[in-house]
């Protein structure tokens, strides 16, 4: 047997399969990212309403829960857990096997290529994650919301950021969306080997365009109601 | 006549794979600005051996920028602070009189330190010798045409063939991940008709052998494509991730028996 053989028949008894593999858990990684990237997309083009009054809000609000005779909100329920589930299992693994790659740093590392964002992406991940418990207990649950009705999903909106540390909460967490964002919508168009030189500049500018749409809307909630604007 | 200069080294000592390493400082005299960075180091220890203390260890070889075994990190980066430069290439030029410069290996579980600042990279040589090769014999050379292959694809496989295989793209890693490099081995042949049988074999073995040598994986920084001194692409990468879920989606099990490749 060649040494050539050899190799190829030792990689092959090795049976490596997708999913323990570093670029697969990279392509759960994308996949899942776009999912939850695509829900805070429509999160926030469906929460714009909320500056179109009471009324509107509500039924907006009254068809997400009762569309497909209820169903439809645990169909969305179930994939966005589980997207959020495996993007939080390929982030802890790939992390871990990271630290294990180096175990002795530098004294002195300088960063050139990489950003802001590309370092913090552990750091923002795990405030979004506090970020959507607390989120979720606080608009879909009412448990940390101080006065919540859930017949009327406008005045727990207009009441839950009426609380200035609540509204400062919203603000800060976008800010980390932003951040995971920004890097994140680049990232998985490379993890996924979307690059071709003719889109590489595109795919930055979509990136950079649809952070600062969806923070930029977003951050307008807390504000305007603490402002009086929704009120 | 340029004029000379005195700087501080602090030096990553280490006698062997098992003994724990420290910093150590020492005084670089009197030297000159066109020396290049490793022949500082030769003057330094020249001055070890007058002293009879055991010389700096550090892995070198052609000293024109083209065999990629000059590793170390200097204040922090592979290489040194110029662009597209290996150590061999880098001058004293580069740097003031006065100046501290910290040389550390490069640092992963896939390199373990050897001594002070030479690593193992046979790591490198498993992942090749996992996939990065055309098992057919490829016979003595053609005539030019007698394999079309587009102008752009012999360019971009030439670009990727550049890689010299010297690890600052790991040592430069915040993960420690060695993907521009076996990304770069991968498009190189990917590219070419040559590389096409063993397209989709060889991007998943290489990958598995990647990961067994334990190099960390890519988050997309972008340190690496800045500290190669080859000018090696991102781009590659994105290819590697695009063959490797192209050939996760269509790999057919090994049926044994006979056939087999070429």
């Amino acid at each position: 047997m060649s040494v050539a053989e050899q190799s190829i028949a030792g990689a092959e008894a090795r049976g490596h399969g997708f999913l323990a593999s570093s670029v697969g858990r990279k392509v759960v990684m994308a996949v899942t990212g776009i999912v939850l990237f695509g829900f805070v997309t429509v999160h926030m083009i469906g929460n714009t309403q909320a500056y179109m009054g009471a009324e509107h809000f509500n039924a907006y609000a009254h068809f997400l829960k009762t569309m497909l005779h209820g169903g439809g909100i645990w169909i969305f329920r179930s994939i966005l857990l589980t997207a959020a589930g495996l993007h939080v299992w390929a982030a802890v693994t790939l992390t871990l096997d990271n630290r294990a790659a180096r175990p002795v740093g530098y004294r002195a590392q300088q960063n050139v290529g990489s950003t802001f964002a590309s370092r913090t992406m552990r750091w923002s991940g795990t405030i979004l994650a506090v970020f959507i418990v607390y989120h979720l207990l606080h608009f879909t649950t009412g448990t940390v919301h101080p006065n919540f009705d859930p017949a009327n999903p406008y005045a727990n909106f207009v009441n839950g950021f009426k609380v200035p540390a609540a509204a400062g909460f919203y603000i800060v967490a976008q800010l980390c969306l932003g951040l995971h964002m920004w890097h994140g919508v680049w990232s998985c168009t490379q993890s996924l080997g979307l690059s071709h030189p003719r889109y590489d500049s595109l795919r930055r500018g979509f990136a950079t365009g649809l952070t600062l749409l969806v923070v930029g809307v977003n951050i307008t909630y807390p504000i305007a109601v603490l402002a009086g604007i929704i009120h | 006549m340029s004029k000379h200069m005195n700087l501080t080294l602090h030096v990553w000592r280490q006698k062997n794979a098992k003994c724990d390493g420290k910093f150590v400082e020492y005084p670089a005299a009197n030297i000159s600005p066109d020396m290049s960075f490793l022949e500082m180091l030769d003057v330094v220890n020249e001055g070890l051996i007058e002293k009879g203390e055991e010389p700096i260890e550090f892995d070198h070889d052609c000293r024109e920028g083209i065999c990629g075994t000059c590793s170390m990190v200097i204040n922090g980066r592979p290489h040194g602070p110029r662009e597209r430069t290996t150590t061999c290439q880098l001058h004293m030029r580069s740097f003031k009189d006065g100046d501290s410069i910290t040389l550390e290996p490069w640092r992963a579980e896939g390199f373990p330190v050897l001594r002070d600042l030479t690593v193992d990279r046979s790591s490198f040589d498993r992942i090749i010798a996992a996939g990065g090769f055309i098992t057919a014999p490829a016979g003595t050379p053609q005539d030019a045409n007698a394999l079309p292959i587009p102008k752009e694809n012999a360019d971009l496989s030439m670009d990727a063939a550049a890689c010299i295989g010297c690890g600052a793209c790991v040592a430069a890693c915040p993960n420690a991940s060695a993907m521009l490099f076996v990304s770069a081995k991968i498009s190189h042949l990917g590219l070419l008709p040559q590389g096409q049988p063993e397209r989709h074999i060889r991007v998943r073995d290489m990958i598995a052998q990647m990961d067994a040598e334990q190099f960390g994986t890519c988050t997309n920084h972008g340190e690496c494509e800045a500290a190669c001194p080859k000018g090696i692409k991102m781009e590659n990468i994105a290819r590697m991730n695009r063959d490797f879920i192209k050939a996760s989606l269509t790999y057919r099990p090994a049926t044994g028996g006979g056939g087999g490749v070429g």
